[in-house]
């Protein structure tokens, strides 16, 4: 029996279930012959309420997509949060620095009383996750890393150092060199610094190492005169939840 | 006494979620509406404050399959806020990574997302079985538009490189000149597109509308020009809420729109009518094959447009690439020099004209932010659609008119994520 694998999505820009899918035809035909995905909205008529596995996209950010959630995981054997909403909160989140009413009455005005919303969290704030496939998008091949590495009974090694360890070997101009704030010394690698190598800083947005050094990057701010708060501001873009937990 | 009770929760194969509830009793209807129950995500309190470097890389999260078109029409008002003047360079890369999104969402729609429904099954997995050579080609398709915008700006979705002024980083030549090899191999593939959308049998049903896209008298528009409407001629972008007059109803997340009649269309189809005439000669001649002509009020047109368009799109491509080896690429100073004031952009996303409007302080910091997504202004054209269609299929059996209403949402290819995203605020 092929292990069925359905895909869930809440509140997200559905990106991480599109990167999914950014497949050759020969890797398309492979999966599909290793795992039946029985529960797809965005790509699936037909829809099963018996699988497996649970791919999560998307922050909690309503009441009523807890149940629902929690529905999910009692469903589920494994249960994958996927990409950075669903595994850190993400960008959703930065709306939680307002008080929600002030958040409705901003977008909807007079109309507000319509809608419903509550702070922004990630899937593991309502129900145990399995896995994480972090990053925002993800990266396709470690999606399919992990998926090998279930289908085969093992647990995915996924890595716990940070960007700069990625950005060295990328052979990237340090990001503080250019006079900018990066999060890569204390965010969790992963996504080969990708946003380096394109000209960029790091976000943070596979969240932090376990173990992060934040002495360290305070030394590097002080060396290159800049400041906390101007790095708090960059994290916050995708970590304010665990800022606001902490 | 035939009832028809039709309620599809979530519609499938479209991005985000919509319902559809239709009652009806002896052939009257009592209930027909297009819901929108989307999680809407507040972006204004996540820009409020940003500086204005943070501001495209936050906005393109609003939707993750047109995060370059997000990212574009984000870009071009921080620069018309900053009165920013581009480079040529920067104008044909911006213009080529446009063309790559366009690639990849027009392969998408069509092949991923409606195809199933002419071919009679319920996903592309399941075509893989009845049609792999198709599977594979379109995957072929998509994956070129991927990896033109990866080669421009780091990567397709939630694009990198592309940024206030000018490009982070530039292109290999080397790598464009590969990638062109592959565009001129695409053009081959959507002739197979083409011949396939041909013989499919679009439902035929014609409601007339008002047409509205961006218009540029130099080319077939997606990231410049002005308002263009088929029954209001020309709004310049700044008066863009002359336009959408947004309203709120209350079974939908998001906001509703309309100009001169009871609502408006954007998209593939509103773009041919406008501007067909600019479509370059390959998409002209897939149009004329697929039987398109201006203008065409059937909305189930929308993704056959939309073949044409992918061939323009790769025309185009090839056309930009040519110019940008001829000329090489250079490092430009890219730096840029903030100050306080309001800026709109505009581009035509893959699913219609797409406006972002933004006041920053004379810190950079933004103050204010209005979006208005094309979805959104769709919206109120679906329902009307639905309201004419549904009479005159309601004697047919219950799965058929399901599947019919459903068809005609997919048609518009609706991003519903983008649509309840809403940035309609003012900071006190």
């Amino acid at each position: 029996m092929k292990p069925k694998v359905a895909f869930f999505d809440f509140t997200s820009c559905e990106g991480c279930q599109l990167d999914a899918l950014n497949l050759d035809g020969e890797e398309v035909i492979a999966l599909i012959s290793a795992v039946d995905i029985v529960n797809f909205r965005e790509v699936k008529t037909k829809r099963e309420d018996n699988y497996d596995i649970a791919f999560i996209e998307g922050s909690i950010s309503r009441e009523s997509e807890i149940p629902r959630l929690q529905k999910i995981r009692s469903q589920a054997k494994v249960l994958i949060a996927l990409g950075a909403c669903a595994c850190i909160g993400g960008i959703n989140c930065l709306k939680n620095h307002l008080p929600m009413e002030e958040a409705l009455r901003i977008v909807y005005g007079k109309d507000a009383k319509y809608y419903d919303t509550i702070p922004a969290r990630p899937i593991n704030a309502v129900v145990p996750v399995d896995y994480y496939v972090r990053g925002c998008p993800p990266v396709t091949a470690e999606l399919l890393k992990v998926v090998k590495a279930l289908l085969l009974g093992k647990k995915p090694d996924i890595p716990n150092y940070p960007v700069c360890v990625e950005c060295k070997m990328a052979g990237n101009i340090c990001v503080f060199e250019r006079g900018m704030t990066c999060l890569g010394p204390v965010a969790r690698a992963g996504c080969s610094a990708i946003c380096v190598t394109s000209g960029r800083r790091c976000w943070g947005c596979r969240g932090l190492v376990d173990d992060p050094n934040i002495d360290s990057e305070k030394d590097i701010l002080k060396k290159y005169g800049l400041t906390v708060e101007q790095v708090v501001e960059k994290f916050k873009i995708y970590n304010t939840y665990a800022e606001v937990t902490k | 006494m035939k009832q028809v009770n039709i309620n599809v929760h979530q519609v499938t194969r479209i991005e985000g979620h919509g319902n559809i509830v239709l009652n009806a009793k002896d052939g009257k209807i009592e209930e027909l509406r297009w819901e929108i129950p989307e999680s809407p995500r507040f972006f204004e309190a996540m820009l409020r404050g940003r500086y204005y470097d943070d501001v495209p890389y936050i906005t393109s999260r609003i939707c993750g399959i047109c995060s370059i078109a997000h990212s574009t029409a984000s870009i071009q008002a921080t620069e018309a806020a900053f009165g920013i003047q581009l480079s040529e360079q920067t104008l044909l890369l911006r213009k080529l990574l446009f063309d790559a999104e366009l690639i990849e969402s027009h392969i998408l729609h069509p092949l991923f997302l409606v195809a199933p429904d002419f071919l009679g099954v319920d996903s592309v997995f399941s075509l893989v079985e009845t049609h792999k050579d198709i599977v594979v080609m379109a995957l072929r398709l998509k994956k070129l538009g991927y990896n033109l915008a990866e080669l421009l700006a780091g990567r397709k979705t939630h694009p990198l490189s592309c940024v206030v002024g000018g490009f982070a980083k530039l292109p290999d030549l080397g790598e464009l000149e590969a990638i062109r090899k592959r565009l001129e191999d695409a053009l081959v593939d959507l002739d197979t597109v083409v011949a396939l959308f041909k013989t499919l049998s679009i439902p035929d049903f014609t409601r007339e509308t008002e047409y509205i896209a961006l218009k540029d008298p130099k080319e077939y528009a997606f990231i410049s020009g002005e308002i263009a409407s088929s029954d209001a001629g020309i709004t310049p972008l700044d008066k863009y809420l002359e336009v959408t007059n947004e309203f709120c109803v209350p079974h939908s997340t998001a906001k509703y729109t309309k100009n001169k009649r009871d609502s408006y269309m954007v998209g593939a189809l509103a773009r041919f009518n406008l501007n067909h005439d600019q479509l370059l000669p390959r998409a002209k001649k897939a149009a004329g094959e697929l039987g398109l002509r201006a203008p065409c009020h059937n909305p189930f047109m929308i993704t056959v447009v939309q073949v044409a368009e992918a061939v323009h799109a790769v025309e185009d491509s090839l056309n930009l690439i040519d110019q940008i080896l001829s000329k090489g690429v250079k490092e430009e100073n890219n730096r840029v020099k903030v100050r306080a004031g309001r800026g709109v952009g505009a581009v035509e996303a893959p699913r219609g004209i797409l406006f972002h409007d933004y006041t920053y302080d004379k810190n950079g910091i933004l103050t204010n932010a209005n979006c208005i997504i094309p979805t959104n202004q769709n919206h109120n054209n679906i329902q009307k659609d639905m309201e004419a269609l549904v009479p005159l299929i309601l004697s047919r059996p219950e799965d058929e008119i399901r599947q019919t209403l459903e068809m005609l949402v997919r048609a518009y290819d609706p991003c519903i994520s983008c649509s309840t995203h809403l940035l309609k605020v003012s900071f006190k």
